[in-house]
């Protein structure tokens, strides 16, 4: 996973709440078996409208979302992010991130930040404007930086220790193989196994 | 004072990693053929093995065809046919149980694990795929995840868990005539919104919930997902503990003993305190149909096409090519879908050909039925249900997603409006500029025989 520490780069704003992954990265992109080739994808139909955000300059280069309530709700496909990543986004800011979205987000190092609705807002009036669409983001420092100042943002340590080193989060839990096995060990709970094929 | 999601979650934290995450364990992970070939990938390229595969399940569902065919030559889809092959290629690498297109156990996956006995109480279930909180209904955290946390599951048979807010929804009264678990859901999603649940585990409690048989619950808990919910789980109850009994994978004697003490003992402590509570009666609703193109822009079948709020819901009414004002039974349909995870069990089949019995489908209406796996395909054909859907003019399909998100064949085209039994009404889910109407078997099934949306009371 690449590590994330200052981005800098243009911010567009798609404030529509409830951004779906099935908009995000529609069902035709999604028969891979491997992560290439789907920044044709990302938002592939809202693409066709020469008028969206994305098909102008200067967002056509954005690196920087600021989405509405609920971005990235539906389905489970992680297609969604790769797409997005392939596309050139390295940062989602949005007042509320769907959840396994947001996972998803975390696990490829696309840096998801949740802002109280006016923080967003008052980003996205800056990211509207082409003579203030740039932003730098500052992991470390929690803070995006822009045209009026500084807006500050939190994430718990661990989320921002995992993205800043760009470690991957298997060898992470694989240092904690000894809790694994000691609580396989310890286990009283009833749960099923499939040991063998069914006849 | 623990409530019920709580303790599930104490039970299987193998560590906590910081305040808001925890290595949760996983007692048991389902996979289906496209969200998990870049999971193995990321595994070989690691040189990682799975650390437990008795505790994994394949089942190739998302691109089944729903004709008949005889071998995988016949699936006409080059990507999905590799994805098929792929994830046999993986479960035999790695010595994992597969349900294959041709195994008689194959179905939607949420529908096939309850069914085989595989759904247990007090259980860690994941699962790559958002609805899999299905199996809440029978009191296991259980949960949708991403292809990473997939490769993070085989490789530790561990998942990092951020920590919920427990949330508790409340059905009371008794539902009158024609109103479904489904419409019980889309009703709490109408109420709370498409962000309502966000960040919240949901136990689904109250009278109406406890009268409910289990489809009904595994109904209410595939759907709150479309609330934002991350988990939903009901209380096991005596009648969850039926259904699972007897079933091939469910367990016996001392093991049944064992379990079902354990059931007992996974419900919330009276004075646990929820983050947020929500009740609705549900003698108050009426069969719901959705307008706009998200899950929380529904409205009783008996109202109008209401005045958009603001741009989402313009938009939204622009997409739908609906106006203001229109009263939603005038809506025609070109199509009629019964199917997917949320709505294709026996009882649901039940429901819809209650409906059409004696009836037929609309001129100008194509109508499928598509069973939620071939067990409940060979349950309906038994009772006689498969000839009440021909006979009124559905096609009576093979098992699998379907055109719930049209990933197999089954596409709906653009400007087709849809009747459909599914969870998502989002733009171009079930066929590019496709507009669908979300709505209860039955009234997908009243839909069908009338040709526009209507009140299944009145049938």
């Amino acid at each position: 996973m690449t590590p994330f520490t200052v981005h800098t780069g243009i911010a567009a704003s798609m404030p529509a709440p409830n951004v779906d992954t099935d908009v995000i990265m529609p069902k035709q992109f999604l028969k891979r078996i491997d992560r290439a080739g789907l920044a044709e994808g990302a938002f592939h139909d809202l693409r066709q409208d020469p008028g969206f955000v994305l098909n102008r300059e200067p967002w056509s280069d954005a690196s920087i979302l600021i989405c509405g309530e609920n971005f990235g709700c539906g389905s489970s496909r992680e297609y969604a992010v790769w797409g997005l990543m392939q596309w050139g986004i390295r940062v989602i800011v949005a007042p509320s991130i769907a959840g396994i979205f947001f996972g998803n987000c975390e696990k490829n190092g696309l840096l998801a930040i949740t802002l109280p609705p006016d923080d967003v807002a008052a980003l996205a009036t800056l990211a509207a404007d082409p003579a203030t669409v740039e932003f730098e983001v500052d992991l470390p420092a929690q803070a995006i930086r822009h045209a009026r100042g500084e807006t500050s943002f939190d994430i718990p340590q661990a989320r921002k220790t995992l993205l800043m080193e760009g470690k991957d989060h298997v060898a992470r839990t694989l240092e904690h193989e000894n809790d694994i096995a000691a609580y396989e060990a310890a286990r009283l709970q009833p749960a099923p196994r499939l040991s063998s094929r069914i006849a | 004072m623990k409530t019920l999601y709580e303790k599930l979650l104490d039970a299987h934290t193998v560590r906590r990693i910081d305040d808001d995450t925890v290595l949760l364990y996983v007692d048991f992970h389902v996979m289906n053929e496209y969200t998990s070939p870049q999971a193995f990938a990321g595994l070989h390229e690691a040189g990682r093995s799975v650390r437990d595969p008795g505790r994994h399940l394949a089942i190739v569902d998302h691109v089944s065809p729903t004709r008949a065919i005889a071998s995988l030559d016949e699936v006409e889809d080059a990507g999905g046919r590799l994805q098929i092959e792929t994830l046999a290629e993986n479960c035999a690498r790695h010595e994992i149980e597969l349900i294959d297109l041709f195994d008689p156990r194959q179905g939607i996956e949420h529908v096939v694990v309850p069914d085989l006995g595989l759904a247990w109480p007090g259980t860690t279930i994941l699962c790559g795929d958002s609805h899999t909180t299905t199996y809440g209904a029978f009191g296991a955290l259980a949960y949708g995840i991403g292809t990473s946390e997939i490769e993070h599951i085989l490789a530790t048979q561990t998942v990092e868990h951020s920590v919920l807010k427990p949330m508790r929804i409340t059905l009371t009264g008794a539902p009158g005539a024609g109103v479904t678990a489904k419409d019980m859901v889309m009703a709490v999603i109408a109420r709370i919104g498409a962000n309502g649940a966000a960040g919240h585990a949901v136990e689904w409690d109250g009278p109406a919930v406890a009268a409910l048989g289990m489809e009904g619950r595994m109904t209410l808990c595939n759907m709150i997902v479309e609330a934002g919910a991350r988990v939903a789980v009901i209380a096991p109850d005596g009648m969850a503990l039926a259904h699972l009994g007897g079933r091939p994978h469910a367990p016996t004697g001392d093991a049944w003993d064992a379990l079902a003490a354990h059931a007992t003992t996974l419900r919330t402590d009276e004075g646990a305190v929820f983050a947020r509570e929500v009740e609705i009666d549900v003698a108050a609703i009426a069969p719901l149909v959705t307008w706009g193109t998200s899950p929380d822009q529904a409205a009783p079948i008996f109202a109008t096409v209401p005045d958009p709020r603001g741009d989402a819901d313009r938009r939204a009414l622009d997409y739908m090519d609906l106006v203001p004002g229109m009263p939603l039974h005038t809506i025609q349909i070109d199509r009629a879908f019964i199917g997917s995870c949320t709505n294709a069990r026996i009882e649901d089949l039940r429901a819809a050909a209650q409906i059409l019995r004696g009836r037929r489908v609309a001129d100008g209406v194509t109508a499928i039925c598509v069973p939620g796996s071939k067990a409940v395909r060979a349950q309906a054909e038994a009772e006689g249900l498969d000839a009440i859907f021909r006979e009124a003019g559905f096609e009576w399909r093979g098992s699998g997603c379907s055109m719930c998100l049209a990933m197999n064949d089954d596409v709906a085209a653009t400007g087709e409006r849809l009747a459909s039994s599914t969870n998502r009404n989002f733009e171009g889910r079930q066929g590019r500029g496709a507009r669908t109407h979300l709505m209860s078997p039955a009234m997908v099934a009243a839909a069908a025989v009338t040709g526009h949306l209507t009140d299944v009371r009145k049938l």
